[in-house]
């Protein structure tokens, strides 16, 4: 191996990375903020992919169906939730939120979807479609489940991604889809090609990253998140709701999701099922980074994309097992240190 | 009618069901599956209901089991018989090695690692030459004793069901045995039950590894069964649908795994005959139902549907349990304390915890047969004192003396094993047991039964002694009459004097009472006093944290002081009370 190829490996692992650093930096927020081990990250994926294929054929995807039937069921959970303290005003806001915004967004998506206008206006809505699935499913699926241990939030999620992959099969088919992409640019670098979608990859990336960092450091809203990781209780007592911080750190995990798969889907065919694994190894980076920092998740993201790159080279049979038992020795590492009585919750 | 009656009555219909004259030989296989996955999900009933960890690997290891016999029987002519201890003995040494690789770790971590460890695995299972690749392996023999070959579904059923009804009664042995309180205790009760000499991580350990072999031997029969294996059942969904059988039967009871195999079977069975013609294509689309129904069960019914048809069925009697004497049971096998020093001795004992000083240099002794009071405000350090003495959390710095030992910074275990018991502030009871059944675990370091002893009920003896001594300790602190009762139907007070009673059945030198008559009325109170009196009387050492003060004076021999984590003053009742600093620490400087 010479290094022009070292080069094309590194490149490649790099922009598959930094998809797998967008899956980690929101598999750490959904943690840290509600506990929950978001297995289904990787159906927003998917998701997010396979509707902007749609669009992109001028036709209207099935997640419309997912958006406004989940739309209901966390309308129906909110009136039932709220039922002894209902006013005309919190009904009205629940309607518009859960009802009236999903209906609004399939109408414009049937409206514009046939017209073609091009990938801003069809990245926009397949964005604008998978986005607020997320709080949907935190208030559905989730929110009942506040206080339980993480054991049940993680059997819960498995239920969760059971579900999706299932509706994903229906909405989308068996077949894969490759989208067009933002950019068909290429760049000579002395030895190496660079794409301009990779570059799009990698930017949009960088600057997310730099996004949420900001978002947790200098906003309100930011620290109160924070501060509903630390403790619940805490935060509740001093006005922060945690079903709040909840729905807002799903929103941005489907939209982080749903991005993700924007971005990788003019470089790899994406079928409904290929989410699951690709939100693995954003899981395998999160928990390289113990689901708790995210400036090492997303440098572990990096470093397993790289791993994948050259493991496909040199023994691609057995690319996934590589990934998958870097994680042995971080475990290893942290089983070491970890204290010698842990009493759970 | 008894639970044990209607057990065999259970075990007898399910052996008459292929003699059913005409019933379709899908049923039969559908209920050999049923057999297969039950037991898998058992293994989860031990891991996931009572061990509160969980596994997305159980799947693997019913391939471990598989592959096994399949490369020893096609490759190497073996005989199945002699490859199922081998099937066992490869799954669980490499659920050892997993186990050890993340057992230790909090709990989401197992979960993860084993979803990781499944995803390997099917690569390599469908990667490598050795294990035939996708293809999988054919030729499989079928199980043969003497001229009987079990070679059909109806011959294989018999064989399943009996092997399952050997697990089940395993099961529930492990469960009620030494070993089996253990692995209960895991579920909310690691502190104390470290406190009592057991050894946790070895009992996570112990149910990982139990689980993973019952997932072998169904995996063993699965490739009997089947006659040949291929990466497919073996991959991170099977594993899923196993944790959804465990949850929707119930992981609490080994009936709930027999219900959730049973259900999840045979709905899985129907949807994948309807949903494709509704939907007009093929595919999994059972999953979305299965979803669904997962997050609902989790939702509204937590513990499975198994307990809410348990209650339908109140009428049956639990198995009653008889305490009766039953020989004494050995003391705790120690050195007995030197008898010149004095028995513990603290000198400059430090606890940091990041800028706050929660201990700061306290020195006191408490000799033999002495009852000392550690009394002070509240945030005064009393309590991180007596975690510091017991070893569950090591001391910044300072030395703790125990009969001239130093013990400071041995684990809570090690310290036990001194003789030296506690109870907690916060009750530390395990609620998932009984009141004698926690108090047994007291005498964890008194027993030796292993997990096979447990198992094959080879234990009973040593069972029947644990117990005595537990019925006995709870007759002595006064509740005799509610052994049996589920230990959180107690009121506070007297869950506190349970754990009075699980710190005697461990026969300490030294015992630790943080705040014991917290909770009691008046006339509980006095009993108390009174048994703590004869205990001392019996040459047993107190040192206790209390705040009611009556209780105090009229009890101990010598009182501590602490505020702010610093010894404010010691000596007897009388000089403590007409201490000037005392005063002004209790009563906030108003003289």
């Amino acid at each position: 191996m010479d290094l022009s190829i070292l080069l094309i490996l590194v490149q490649d692992g790099v922009i598959n990375g930094a998809i797998y650093a967008l899956l980690a930096l929101s598999l750490v927020l959904v943690f840290t903020v509600t506990r929950v081990i978001f297995i289904p990250q990787g159906e927003f994926v998917s998701f997010g992919a396979l509707t902007l294929a749609f669009l992109e054929r001028g036709q209207a995807p099935g997640t419309l169906w997912l958006l406004v039937g989940l739309g209901v069921a966390a309308a129906i959970f909110e009136l039932m939730g709220a039922r002894r303290q209902l006013t005309p005003r919190l009904v009205a806001r629940i309607l518009a939120v859960d009802m009236a915004l999903p209906i609004a967004i399939s109408a414009l998506t049937l409206w514009l979807a046939p017209q073609k206008l091009g990938v801003v206006v069809q990245v926009l809505l397949a964005l604008a479609i998978i986005t607020p699935i997320g709080a949907y499913l935190y208030r559905v699926a989730y929110q009942p489940l506040a206080g339980a241990s993480v054991l049940v939030l993680l059997i819960a999620s498995i239920g969760v991604h059971l579900a999706l992959t299932g509706l994903g099969l229906v909405f989308f088919g068996a077949e894969g889809s490759r989208t067009d992409g933002f950019s068909s640019a290429m760049f000579d670098m002395g030895q190496l090609m660079v794409s301009g979608q990779s570059l799009w990859i990698v930017g949009i990336t960088l600057g997310l990253v730099g996004a949420l960092a900001a978002f947790f450091e200098l906003t309100l809203l930011g620290k109160a998140l924070r501060a509903t990781a630390v403790n619940r209780l805490g935060a509740r007592l001093v006005g922060i709701a945690p079903a709040l911080s909840g729905a807002i750190a799903f929103t941005l995990a489907a939209f982080l999701g749903a991005l993700s798969g924007v971005l990788v889907s003019p470089i790899t065919t994406i079928y409904y099922d290929t989410g699951f694994i690709v939100g693995l190894k954003g899981f395998v980076a999160a928990i390289i980074a113990g689901l708790a920092s995210y400036p090492l998740a997303g440098a572990a993201a990096i470093v397993v994309g790289i791993i994948e790159a050259l493991s496909s080279y040199w023994a691609s049979a057995f690319k996934e097992v590589i990934v998958f038992l870097v994680i042995i020795p971080v475990l290893l590492w942290r089983s070491w240190r970890a204290p010698v009585i842990e009493e759970e919750e | 009618m008894s639970a044990r009656l209607l057990q065999v009555a259970a075990l007898a219909l399910c052996l008459a069901v292929p003699l059913v004259p005409g019933l379709p030989s899908f049923w039969i296989t559908l209920l050999n599956y049923i057999g297969l996955y039950a037991m898998v999900t058992l293994g989860l009933v031990v891991l996931t209901g009572v061990g509160g960890m969980t596994s997305f690997g159980q799947a693997m290891f019913v391939g471990f089991g598989a592959y096994t016999t399949a490369i020893a029987t096609t490759r190497y002519g073996l005989s199945p018989w002699l490859t199922l201890p081998l099937a066992m003995l490869t799954t669980g040494f490499c659920a050892w090695i997993i186990g050890v690789v993340t057992l230790r770790l909090s709990g989401h971590y197992l979960p993860l690692g084993t979803i990781a460890w499944n995803v390997a695995l099917f690569f390599i299972f469908g990667n490598l030459d050795f294990f035939a690749r996708y293809d999988g392996i054919s030729g499989i023999p079928p199980l043969t004793i003497g001229s009987i070959v079990f070679s059909d579904g109806a011959s294989m059923y018999y064989l399943i069901w009996l092997t399952l009804a050997v697990m089940i009664i395993a099961t529930q042995n492990l469960l009620a045995s030494r070993v089996g309180r253990a692995i209960r205790a895991l579920r909310g009760g690691v502190i104390a039950a470290e406190a009592f000499g057991v050894d946790t991580a070895r009992a996570k350990m112990l149910a990982f590894i139990y689980a993973a072999l019952l997932a072998a031997v169904s995996g063993w029969l699965y490739a009997h069964l089947q006659r040949a294996v291929n990466p497919t059942p073996f991959n991170l969904s099977a594993s899923i649908e196993y944790l959804l059988m465990a949850v929707v039967g119930g992981a609490g009871s080994v009936w709930g795994a027999i219900l959730g195999a049973g259900l999840v079977t045979v709905v899985r069975d129907q949807l994948q005959d309807i949903l494709p013609r509704l939907l007009g294509a093929q595919g999994n689309f059972e999953t979305i139902a299965f979803g669904i129904i997962l997050v609902a069960i989790l939702q509204t019914a937590r513990e499975g549907l198994w307990p809410h048809i348990a209650q339908l069925a109140s009428w049956v009697k639990p198995a009653g349990r008889s305490h009766a004497a039953a020989g004494a049971l050995a003391p705790c096998g120690r050195p007995e304390p030197q008898a010149a020093a004095p028995l513990l001795e603290v000198v400059g004992l430090r606890k940091v915890f990041g800028g706050l000083v929660a201990v700061n240099d306290v020195s006191f002794a408490v000799d033999r047969g002495e009852i000392v009071g550690l009394i002070g405000p509240n945030g005064a350090g009393k309590s991180t004192t007596f975690d510091l003495i017991t070893g569950i959390s090591p001391p910044t710095a300072g030395e703790i003396r125990f009969g001239g030992e130093a013990i400071a910074g041995e684990r809570s275990r090690a310290v036990a094993r001194r003789g030296i018991a506690r109870t907690f502030q916060h009750v530390r009871l395990v609620p998932s047991m009984s009141v004698i059944e926690n108090v047994a675990l007291g005498a964890h370091l008194r027993g030796r039964a292993g997990a096979l002893a447990g198992i094959t009920r080879l234990d009973q003896a040593e069972e029947r002694r644990i117990f005595a001594e537990a019925a006995r300790q709870l007759g002595r602190v006064g509740l005799g009459e509610m052994a049996d009762r589920p230990a959180t139907s107690l009121a506070l007070g007297q869950q506190r004097i349970v754990e009075i009673a699980r710190a005697l059945c461990l026969d300490p030198v030294l015992l630790l009472l943080d705040e014991p008559a917290a909770g009691l009325r008046h006339r509980e109170k006095a009993e108390l006093a009174e048994l703590l009196r004869r205990l001392k009387g019996e040459g047993l050492s107190i040192l206790l944290v209390e705040h009611d003060m009556d209780f105090v004076m009229g009890l101990t021999d010598r009182l501590v002081v602490m505020e702010f984590g610093t010894k404010l003053a010691e000596g007897d009742p009388a000089t403590v009370r007409a201490n000037p600093a005392v005063i002004d620490a209790y009563l906030g400087g108003v003289t």
